[in-house]
């Protein structure tokens, strides 16, 4: 077999990822907090004063990534989704269905920073404006991922499903991201760009770039915890399931079930 | 110090908006640590049912 085949082969096996999602996951959260930490001394007291908008303008170091990383937890969630519907991959339904409830909390965050922002700028907490309608609809996808999954007793048909309803729910995201191109509203366009010129200061720009690093280090490391419980989950009757929950007893991350012991 | 609290007077926004941000963060992060130690005593328990029928006469 070609090496990089086998490579794959061996990720894809569930006893391997849950260990090598073991390793990684403390690293991930740990360099998330690192650049999360560097983000905001950058955001909070390097960067100048917007000259328009004052300090309220700050909340584009939360806000901003948190939006990136709703759309990019998406995508990483339809894109599993659709390995596991067609090619009936274990690990790829456990890393679809894990990524939803951390995509929805950078989602929720989105909002919420979105509506402490709009208050002092555009005067209104809410308003059915298209970027902020469409990202309601993606938590709302969301948590309708994670409603069925959670609904459907067999976890691998619970995954199909939910895996199928995130995939049709795809058609959001283009909706999200270009929605301030195609309806004038209240939402302000697109400040960053991948191609091209960024329209924001280097200074307030750096931060904010160091701020998506770290959420999407956060994102793996959430995403590396969920996958292992998802994990054990599915392969409950399986003879590494039943060594890791034995050696558990020795493991200092699940010091809580002692008490089982007990 | 108080002056950079202050926000140029957008604290009542900025502040709140970064506590939401961290807290939703915690809680999620809480709730994956939370939903492992949960499977892992589930199987654990079913284990220790398995192993006491195994064993009575």
């Amino acid at each position: 077999m070609n090496p990089l085949l086998r490579l794959f082969h061996q990720l894809g096996s569930p006893p391997t990822f849950y260990r090598l999602a073991g390793t990684l996951a403390p690293w991930c959260h740990a360099a998330a907090l690192v650049f999360g930490t560097v983000a905001l001394y950058g955001g909070l007291v390097l960067a100048p004063r917007d000259y328009q908008q004052g300090d309220a303008y700050r909340i584009i170091f939360i806000h901003v990534p948190c939006a990136w990383m709703g759309l990019f937890a998406y995508g990483f969630m339809a894109a599993n989704a659709f390995v596991a519907l067609v090619w009936r991959i274990k690990l790829c339904e456990v890393l679809a269905m894990a990524s939803a409830p951390v995509g929805a909390a950078f989602t929720f965050i989105t909002l919420v920073t979105g509506s402490l922002w709009g208050k002092p700028m555009w005067g209104t907490w809410w308003t059915w404006d298209a970027r902020l309608t469409s990202e309601l609809v993606l938590l709302f996808l969301y948590l309708g991922v994670i409603g069925l999954h959670a609904a459907i007793e067999d976890r691998r048909q619970a995954a199909r499903a939910a895996g199928f309803l995130a995939l049709v729910g795809v058609v959001n995201l283009p909706i999200v991201h270009f929605s301030v191109n195609w309806w004038n509203t209240l939402h302000q366009g697109r400040t960053v760009f991948v191609l091209g010129p960024s329209k924001i200061d280097a200074a307030m720009l750096w931060p904010l770039l160091v701020m998506a690093l770290a959420t999407h280090l956060w994102f793996f490391a959430s995403l590396f915890v969920r996958t292992r419980a998802g994990l054990l989950e599915l392969d409950g009757g399986k003879d590494w399931v039943r060594a890791v929950v034995l050696e558990g007893a020795r493991d200092p991350l699940s010091a809580g079930t002692e008490a089982v012991h007990g | 110090m108080a002056e950079w609290f202050a926000m140029g007077g957008y604290a009542g926004y900025v502040w709140p908006a970064y506590a939401v941000f961290f807290g939703a963060l915690a809680a999620e992060a809480l709730l994956g640590r939370a939903q492992r130690r949960r499977v892992v005593a589930a199987l654990r328990g079913r284990l220790k049912r398995r192993a006491a029928r195994a064993a009575a006469p």
